[in-house]
């Protein structure tokens, strides 16, 4: 397949691509990574008439921490964070959520911050999103500057919170202090597919009793799935196995998700069940 | 030659590294892709599609500007038309484009040209294409049910969309059936695939106005047959048509097909005399190019007590889709499945029904083992199952059931040449220690581990000539009228040897990746003690090299690689005769070593090959035997086949609450007969496994009950990747069997046709706790998780046949 005929233009500053943006923003598209606009592009599933490359705009990347927050460049790849030791309960998830993006070569180039404006429900960094509640920066030529809960900006399908003028600039996530055990455990057909069923978890443990509990689920629901079921299932009890495996089937009661090629509805409740317990074991004793 | 001990004294046998490679490695490689990238005023052509799986084409149009043709432009090309001369065969024509029906999505309605890639694609956008759909058929219960829509309107003989019903039944069957101790009972399927070539199809056809001739490159198994084919369709001299299959990235059977699009880039290029390629997509590539293995196999075995299967019963049904594929054929997979059935098995009593049933699917052709890796899961399933409801080893079972003596008649009347179907199972057993593995399986059933471990046997027919092929129709006679079937077979080859005493060997064979070039420069050789490197093979150029049938079935390694031999040992023998007269002594003390002729026995040093070499063709006048003036030798090569044979070993670990099967380990005891290459060998066994594995565990082609293929990307369709192959343990044994001159047998299709049964018997094993097993691959992590929670066998799901509806739907 070849893409239909586009435009390119690659802004030197956030500034200058918020402008060109603004002309046209229906008909434009930002460009990052590429990781799944080409593929799309050469499908001809999409058909901008402009991409905007924002590749070449600096400080879009890179992570930094403040007020208890690590900030995400929107523009980081996927590979840096897989390679940053970042400290606690969060580098860990951020690590093992990394590895588990696509290929290798996929790595080196798609971004962060592309995923979550991307907005697959079964992407690792959308689950990551939804799980710490994380906070969108977003801007445009005309309005400036706004910031966006992840309750809020994953909308549907594909679909975000997010204006076609404006451009994802950072993402935001709250350390986890060393009381939090974190992970993800995810079910593809084969070694870096798109995930089924994909779960993260973040649990907070305090003298024995669960202070926090998150569970959120890819692959079941449109956009990635709080499970308030499991979540509440685990708060306020006494940490053990038994008291996962219960969460675990209260997150199977809780969904309901669709039914492809890969699995029906009934197969992805299984795994839901089989992998939120998984997600809370691939933490290392060091997290715990 | 000397080196250490274990190495050969020839060159056959050891695991040189393949002369191609070097090029291929370093991206020196010329595929169709480079041919029109450095053709740079050629056009481009792109193919509009159905989008309907049925249906009646009303208009095309396109907007002014836009080159386009459809079959009205076509009206003076002949359909492609392949038969067998058999009563229950239906003959179909299949138009290079479509005239006024579609029959499945992808089928080529008109091929639109521009200047670019991007320009044609852009154009295909612009084009309109009206087609009031008809009801689909969609599966074979459908098909054959009463009041099915016909796919073709044509006469079928039997049952509706029926073209293929062979039938053997054996005279003692319904004795030895209705005696038997017990009859075992199963049904096996498998969804259906896509050979999935790393290099979709790709042509490119240039036009020379000087000689009026065309040139088509195109990634081909059969470059000969290709021309022919279009030949025929266009009414051509085969003369006025060059074909050449450069470097061929991958075929697997998929590219031995005559390629509807091929005729019409060909047809477009001399209308417009201009070149023009055509690179199909991906998507393309699994709508339109060639599916395979839609089978459903009913087998009954009729045992004794002590596990001696007396008499087979199969009901066998290909889905072979909307078209008959040229040149073997919609009868290739059902008439290899009744043939074959049997596979290493003694088998006395043998009744087989055998259906090729058309539906509104892209059209089935050969990939890889064709019918046999069903023919085998068939088989070693109903070993399994019978071992257990017999309470017999199942190794045992095996064991008392294959053929010892050679060579062995089969019921459908093949004969099977010396092999070793006991000494493999015995080997494979003995590497996989089973009284090990049984303790691990325990161990890990413990913990709540699904271990399990799954054998195979089989037979892989390899290197079959004209016989067989011949044995696939009635008997016919040549008359006046061109001979109705194609019949392939033979392989012929030119060696010849220029002044410097360097080799030129043209064969009719069409190496795609199996470094042919590398195995006939051993071969050739070892005959005239020459080196590899003073030999060059070339094939694959209609211009250049013999009538020859191409690469596939497993053949070129037996029957080109025999007429090589042939060819050698002709030109050995002018080599003797011319250096015996000069060295005295007869031609038969003459031999030839290091590039040398020298009386055996003698310290003399002899006379150079390439001194002989050239005063053949400089000092003609003064040849001792007043022969050619050339060095020059035919080789021809036509066996009736031989059975290479192997055991397969899976041991499988599968995870009951996701469903996923991960192979731990996986063992081959092979017999190919003599090693020509062991690495390239291996590379074979290897690659066949990654196949077999696909076919067990990954791909599949799934149409929804409108006939659209959802799976058309390699997002949806699942090749495994290195990361999903297991290690592979390899031990050979070598049968030299009379039936191949080199001792050579084929064994390009093995690993293929084996490891799927492995697999599904593995999984079966794992599961045992839960009482299901695998009965249809691929067994994908939510079906095997579906027989978990279900306690039901992993069987096919079949689609609904519609209730008959005779009004029709129009749309768009």
């Amino acid at each position: 397949m070849k893409p239909s005929p586009f435009e390119y233009v690659r802004p030197e500053t956030l500034d200058e691509a918020l402008a060109v943006l603004a002309r046209d923003p229906d008909e434009s598209k930002v460009l990052a990574g590429g990781q799944s606009l080409i593929p799309m592009m050469n499908f001809r599933l999409a058909r901008p008439e402009r991409l905007v490359d924002i590749n070449s705009i600096p400080d879009l990347a890179g992570t930094t921490t403040r007020d208890g927050r690590l900030h995400v460049g929107a523009r980081t790849r996927h590979l840096t964070l897989q390679n940053t030791d970042l400290p606690g309960p969060l580098g860990h998830l951020l690590r093992r959520a990394a590895v588990n993006v696509g290929h290798l070569p996929i790595r080196t180039r798609g971004t962060f911050g592309g995923s979550i404006a991307h907005c697959d429900a079964a992407s690792e960094w959308c689950l990551v999103a939804t799980l710490l509640d994380a906070e969108m920066t977003v801007r445009s030529a005309a309005r400036g500057e706004r910031t966006i809960a992840a309750a809020d900006f994953f909308q549907s399908i594909f679909t975000t919170a997010m204006e076609s003028d404006e451009i994802l600039t950072s993402i935001s996530l709250p350390s986890l202090d060393d009381g939090y055990v974190t992970g993800i455990s995810e079910f593809a057909r084969r070694a870096g597919d798109f995930a089924i069923v994909a779960a993260t978890a973040a649990v907070q443990v305090k003298d024995g009793v669960v202070t926090d509990a998150r569970v959120s689920l890819g692959g079941v629901s449109e956009v990635p799935f709080r499970s308030t079921a499991a979540e509440s299932a685990m708060l306020g009890q006494q940490w053990s196995p038994e008291l996962v495996a219960t969460a675990a089937e209260e997150a199977a009661a809780e969904v309901d998700p669709p039914s492809d090629t890969h699995g029906d509805a009934d197969y992805r409740r299984d795994l839901v069940r089989a992998l939120v317990p998984r997600a809370l074991a691939t933490t290392s004793p060091a997290n715990r | 030659m000397s080196g250490p001990l274990s190495e050969p004294e020839t060159w056959t046998g050891r695991a040189l590294p393949r002369l191609e490679d070097p090029a291929i490695v370093r991206g020196w490689g010329t595929y169709v892709g480079d041919v029109a990238a450095r053709d740079r005023g050629c056009l481009h052509a792109r193919f509009v599609r159905s989008p309907h799986a049925s249906g009646r084409l009303i208009s095309i149009t396109a907007p002014a500007g836009v080159t386009v043709f459809t079959a009205k432009d076509l009206h003076d090309v002949q359909p492609i038309r392949a038969v067998l001369h058999r009563p229950d065969f239906v003959a179909v024509d299949t138009p290079v484009l479509a005239t006024d029906r579609v029959r499945f999505v992808g089928e080529p309605i008109a091929i639109v040209i521009a200047a670019s890639e991007s320009e044609a694609e852009d154009a295909l956008d612009l084009i309109e294409v009206e087609i009031e759909q008809l009801p689909a058929v969609v599966s074979t219960a459908h098909a054959i049910a009463p009041g099915a829509p016909l796919v073709h309107d044509v006469e079928f003989p039997g049952d509706p969309n029926t073209v293929v019903d062979g039938r053997m039944h054996t005279d003692g069957f319904d004795d030895a059936f209705a005696g038997a101790h017990r009859v075992v009972s199963i049904q096996v399927s498998s969804a259906r695939q896509s050979a999935m070539p790393l290099e979709a199809r790709a042509a490119h056809a240039a036009y020379d106005r000087a000689s009026g001739r065309s040139t088509l490159h195109a990634t081909l198994q059969m470059p000969h047959v290709t021309r022919t084919g279009i030949a025929d369709s266009l009414g051509l001299p085969e003369d006025d048509l060059r074909v050449v299959a450069p470097d061929v990235g991958g075929g697997f059977g998929a590219k031995m097909t005559l390629a509807r699009e091929d005729v019409a880039l060909v047809w477009a290029s001399r209308r417009m005399r201009r070149n023009i390629a055509w690179i199909e997509t991906r998507e393309e590539n699994f709508l339109a190019a060639w599916h395979s293995r839609e089978q459903v196999y009913d087998v009954d075995g009729a045992f004794s007590a002590d596990g001696e299967l007396l008499a087979l019963r199969g009901d066998l049904v290909c889905d072979v889709g909307a078209y008959c594929c040229y040149p073997v054929t919609w009868g290739v997979e059902p008439l290899m499945a009744m043939a074959e059935l049997p596979g290493p098995y003694r088998v006395r009593e043998y009744s087989v029904r055998s259906r090729g049933i058309i539906t509104n699917k892209c059209p089935i052709a050969p990939y890889r083992g064709v019918s046999r890796p069903m023919q085998v899961l068939a088989m070693e399933r109903l070993f399994d199952v019978a071992a257990d409801e017999l309470g017999i080893d199942k190794v045992k079972i095996r064991h008392a059931n294959l053929i010892t003596e050679f060579p062995h008649r089969s019921p459908s009347g093949l004969v099977l040449d010396a092999a070793s179907h006991q000494e493999t199972l015995a080997a494979a057993v003995e590497l996989a220690d089973l009284e090990d593995f049984r303790s691990r399986q325990a161990a890990a059933l413990a913990q709540g581990r699904y271990l399990g471990i799954g054998i195979s046997c089989f037979a892989e027919r390899t290197g079959y000539g004209t016989p067989a092929f011949a044995a696939r129709s009635r008997p016919f006679t040549l008359g006046t009228e061109q001979a109705p079937v194609i019949t392939p077979g033979f392989e012929r080859v030119i060696l010849t040897m220029d002044p410097s005493g360097t080799l030129t060997l043209r064969i009719g064979a069409a190496p795609h990746g199996q470094g042919l070039k590398t195995t006939l420069a051993q071969v050739v050789c070892d005959e005239l003690g020459l080196r590899p490197d003073a030999i060059r093979v070339i094939a694959s150029d209609t211009d250049q090299t013999p009538y020859g049938w191409g690469s596939f079935a497993s053949r070129a390694m037996v029957i080109a690689g025999g007429a090589s031999m042939l060819a050698a040992q002709e030109l050995a023998e002018r080599l003797r005769v011319l250096a015996a007269e000069r060295l005295g002594g007869l031609p038969v003390d003459i031999d030839l070593v290091d590039g040398h002729a020298r009386v055996r026995g003698s310290d003399q040093p002899g006379v150079a090959i390439a001194v002989l070499a050239r005063d053949v063709y400089h000092s003609s006048h003064l040849l001792p035997d007043k022969g050619d003036p050339a060095l020059e030798a035919v080789g021809v090569y036509d066996p009736s086949g031989t059975f290479a044979n192997a055991c397969h070993i899976a041991e499988v670990e599968v995870d009951p609450l996701t469903g996923r099967t991960v192979i731990t380990r996986f063992l081959v005891a092979e017999d190919a007969g003599r090693l020509i290459n062991p690495a390239i060998v291996d590379g074979q066994i290897h690659g066949g496994i990654a196949q077999g594995v696909a076919n067990a565990l990954f791909e599949e082609l799934i149409y929804d009950d409108r006939g659209v293929l959802v799976t058309t990307s390699l997002m949806d369709y699942l090749p495994p990747t290195v990361a999903e192959m297991p290690h592979i343990d390899i031990v050979h044994l070598e049968t030299i069997s009379p039936a191949s001159i080199t001792g050579a047998k084929g064994v390009g299709e093995g690993g293929t046709i084996g490891a799927p049964a492995a697999i599904a018997n593995a999984i079966s094993d794992a599961l045992k706790p839960f009482q299901v097993g695998v009965f249809h691959i691929p067994a994908t992590p939510h079906r095997v998780r579906a027989a978990i929670r279900s306690g039901t066998d992993l069987h096919v799901i079949p689609l609904a046949v519609p209730t008959p509806e005779p009004e029709k739907e129009a749309q768009r």
